[in-house]
This record gives structure tokens, sequence and C-alpha cells, in this order.
């Protein structure tokens, strides 16, 4: 080896990339550095606005200061509304959910045809967020907590209903096929060979959506679909900061503990 | 045991361990659903009157009306433009606070301010912050673009700082007894270990931003929801449906580039 190439090998000076990979890097940064200034000058920002953003902040926290406690007597009821929204849009979406889960999973779907079907479902479910689907079914059913169920439900039937279509992909053939060899007709391999070894995802992700589905229910008020957010927006319209600290507070504590007790919940199931 | 003991019927296993274990579960769900929905006031006679409005709605959502396409395509522009420039801001501010939020690298009063900060961002629901935005910057898509720039930096920094605490120690100590600095150590050994996942949940949240997007402009935050509200509110259900189908295939289009993403990276 010439003393060129060694010293080519063993640079004195220690590199953790090649000049290739560093190029790489300058140019994944000059990509992103280009998204950046075309996605914030598009947005024609008016940096007066951020100028007193402080000033109104910290005007707004004098507002709010001290809590109106005496507000929480009136908002215990709509806070557990929004619990039951969350709890039967939950449940309402794991019954839809089963039959759209063994649609959309390649190897339980009837044909090309209703795999695409299930497929188109799961994305409209998953792709219009739950205050929309208030937005939707409160112009179906009124103002009121019927939409709010409805919505939660729409949103989370595919959220889980996906997840329990990748489980069903990945179940287990010998158990299916055992069954199978037994004589058991479509419905019966379904429930008895391939239902049982998806329902450990099917009850994590049920109790994990529906901790979503609480803090999802705390803004669905804002376009009518009942529950907290309601009282949320009219302290908001009203200007009755001290009464919006406390609707806060609430929601906080509310949306924290379900968090725990779903956490605690799926703890003790796997 | 004797022969009779055994059942001639066989009865798929309880799902609760035992069949009065399970019975309980069972009468209490029973329960828990009387209960709610006596307690929810709901009026049977309006919802079943839903269902003919809903007909009727969908009816006058067919054919989707696009005429109106330039006013859709700002929109929805905006909203793409306000996801990307929260998801580049989130990432920024999301490394100091996912180096300070990781057990193993921050000291304990620094760890525990930043976990705090971490789940009284979470819990808040984005729509909730973006109406604090928007008293706050005023209107538009400013007040959406720091919405999902907060809701980002504290769903990365929480991703991050989990990724750092799940790091092997060896590199990190060879690192550091080699002398190098603190700066120095994260660069060396703990970004090459977590780099890979943390593109991989950045690219899935610019995915969720774009989704996000779409809702915030109910109150006023800019981006496509803000002519969605208004289309509902006008009963303008065709174009409304034009906008939901939009949304649904740019989050679709999102999502798709996501997987490939992540996939390409795995």
């Amino acid at each position: 080896m010439s003393e060129a190439s060694v010293a080519k090998r063993y640079p004195e000076v220690w590199r953790r990339r090649s000049p290739r990979e560093t190029a790489l890097g300058w140019l994944w940064t000059a990509a992103i550095a280009l998204a950046a200034a075309w996605s914030v000058s598009a947005l024609d920002i008016e940096w007066a606005f951020f100028a007193d953003a402080h000033v109104q902040a910290l005007d707004l926290v004098q507002r709010m200061w001290p809590p109106r406690w005496s507000y929480l007597p009136t908002i215990v009821r709509p806070m557990i509304e929004t619990i039951h929204i969350a709890t039967l849009g939950t449940a309402i979406a794991v019954v839809l959910s089963v039959p759209l889960a063994f649609l959309s999973a390649r190897n339980t779907t009837a044909n090309g045809l209703t795999w695409a079907i299930g497929r188109a479902l799961l994305v409209a479910s998953r792709s219009v967020n739950t205050v929309i689907w208030g937005l939707v079914f409160v112009a179906i059913f009124g103002p009121g907590p019927v939409a709010g169920i409805a919505a939660v439900a729409a949103r989370s039937v595919g959220f889980l209903a996906k997840l329990m279509a990748e489980a069903i992909e990945e179940a287990d053939r010998g158990q299916i096929e055992a069954v199978q060899a037994t004589g058991a007709n479509t419905a019966q391999v379904y429930l008895v060979g391939v239902l049982p070894q998806v329902m450990p995802v099917l009850i994590g992700t049920t109790i994990y959506r529906w901790d979503i589905n609480v803090r999802e229910s705390s803004v669905l008020g804002f376009v009518g679909a009942g529950g907290i957010g309601l009282y949320l927006y009219a302290s908001i319209n009203q200007f009755a900061w001290q009464q919006v600290l406390v609707v806060l507070a609430v929601i906080l504590v509310v949306v924290l503990l379900s968090e725990a007790v779903s956490a605690y919940a799926r703890a003790r199931i796997t | 045991m004797s022969a009779g003991t055994y059942p001639t019927v066989w009865r798929p296993p309880a799902f609760f361990g035992s069949r009065a274990r399970q019975r309980i579960a069972l009468f209490c769900g029973a329960a828990y659903v009387v209960w709610s929905l006596t307690d929810l006031n709901i009026d049977v006679n309006r919802m079943l009157a839903g269902f003919p409005r809903a007909l009727n709605m969908l009816a006058r959502m067919i054919p989707p009306d696009f005429g109106r396409w330039a006013l859709l395509l700002d929109g929805m522009m905006e909203s793409l433009q306000m996801a990307l420039a929260a998801t580049l801001a989130g990432a920024l501010l999301s490394v100091p606070l996912g180096l300070a939020a990781a057990r193993n690298l921050a000291p304990m009063p620094v760890y525990v301010v930043a976990r705090g900060f971490i789940v009284l961002g979470r819990t808040l629901h984005e729509v909730i912050i973006a109406i604090f935005c928007v008293k706050l910057f005023g209107f538009g898509p400013v007040a959406g673009l720091i919405t999902l720039g907060f809701a980002s930096a504290v769903f990365l920094g929480k991703m991050l700082a989990e990724d750092i605490e799940n790091v092997r120690l060896g590199p990190v100590e060879a690192i550091r007894a080699t002398g190098a600095g603190f700066g120095q150590m994260v660069t060396y050994s703990i970004v090459p270990q977590v780099l890979a996942r943390t593109v991989g949940v950045l690219i899935y949240r610019l995915d969720a931003n774009v989704r996000h997007s779409t809702v915030i402009g109910i109150v006023g935050a800019g981006g496509i929801g803000q002519t969605l509200s208004a289309s509902f509110s006008r009963y303008d259900y065709d174009f409304s449906a034009a906008i939901l189908l939009s949304i649904i295939a740019l989050v679709a289009l999102g999502e798709g580039f996501s997987d490939w993403v992540r996939r390409k990276l795995r």
C-alpha cells in the first residue's frame, strides 16, 4: 500500500461522517430550511401581533386570577355528561369496529372489493377529526349529547378497526386451521379461531381510545355536541375568565384521572 | 376427577375469569348504560327525526360542489403550510424539552419541571389551546401555527425523552471516558441511537398535524377548518362535502407518505 492510500484510510483527524454523508446532510438541511421558509412566508404572518403577545398573555392571566370556585357546582353535571359521551361513543365504536376490522383485514375479507370498501371506510372515519364529525352530527341530530356520542363513535370506529385489522392479519394460522379442521363454518372460524387471538389488542386499544375520547369530548361542546365544552365556550365568549380557569382546571383533573385509569387498566391486562 | 364432571357441550371460556364474574361485569355494564342514558336526557323523538334529516343532508351533499375550487385550494394549502411549519418549529423546540425530560440526563429539578410541562401541555385539547392563541395572536393561521407548534413540541419532546431514557449506556460511557463534554456526549452517543426512531415519530407528527390543522380552524385559527365551519353554518352542504372529501384525500395521502417513509427507515 502506498503512503497516500494509507493516509487516506487512516487520516490524522477523525471524522464521524464521510464527505458524501456530510454533503447529504447539508442537502437535507437545505431542503428542510426551504420547506420552512416556504410554509412560513406563505402564511403572511403579522409580526405586530407578536410584539404585544406577552402583554396580552399577562393581561389574560391577571383576569383569570383568582378562579371563581362558586362556578364549580354548575359544571359537575356537564363534566359527567362529557365522560358519558366518551364512554358510550367508545362502546358503540367497539361494536361497529369488529365487523369492519374483519372486512378490512386481507386474510378475512371476502374479496378485493369488500377489502377496498373496508379500507375506504377506515380512512374516511379516521381522517375526519372528532370535532368535525361533531359538526356533521349536530346538523343531523341537532345540538346535544347524541351528536357528541355519534361523533366520538364515528371517529373511533376507524381507529379501533384499523389496529384490530392489523392484529387479524398477524393472527396465528395454526389456530385458524385447527378450527377449520373441525368442520367449522366461516363465522365459527372467525368467532373461535380469530377473535380470541385479537381480543387483547381490541381491549387494549379500546381502553386507550376511551381516554383519548374523554379529552376529545371536552371540546365537542364548541360545535354544540354536548358536554363541558359548551360551558367553556360560553365562559370565554362572556369574557368570564375566572370561570374559564375553573373549567380548565376541572378538565385537566378529569383528563389526567382518565389517563391514569387507562394506563392502570392496560398494565393490568398485559 | 371422575368422568362425570366433564361437560358434554363445549362452551367458550368465560371472558372475565369465571362465569360469576362475567355475569357481574355484564350486569355492571348494562347498569352503566341505563344510568348514563337516563342521565343524558336523550330525546328519542328528536333522534329519530335525525335520520330523515341525515338522508336529506346526504342528498344535498351529492354531488359535491368543487366549483369554488380556488377557495378550497387556498384553505388546503394554508392547512398544509401550517402543519409543515408547526412540525418544524415543534421539532426544534422538542430537542431541549426532550433532553430536559430524560431522567438519565437531566438533574432532578429540571426533569420535574420539564415533565410537568409535558403532562400539562398534553392534557388540554388542541382546540382549547387554539382559542387562547387566537386571543393572543388574533384570528388567522398564525394562531394555528403556534397551537400546532406547541402541541407538536410537547408530543415530540415526550417521545424523545422516552427514547433517550431507553438508550444503551455503553456508548454514552465510552464517549464520556474520552473526556467529551455534555454537547459532544449527546452528539456522538445519544443522537445516533435515537435518530432513526425520532425521524419516524417526526413524520408521524407531520401527518397528525395535517389532521389537526383541519379542525382548529373552527375556532378561527386558519386553515380549511374555517372554510368548512363556514360552509356548515350556511347549510352549504355540497361545498362541505367537497371540503370533507378533500380533507380525507389529503390525510390519506399524508398517511400513505408517512407509512412509506417509516417503512423505508426501518
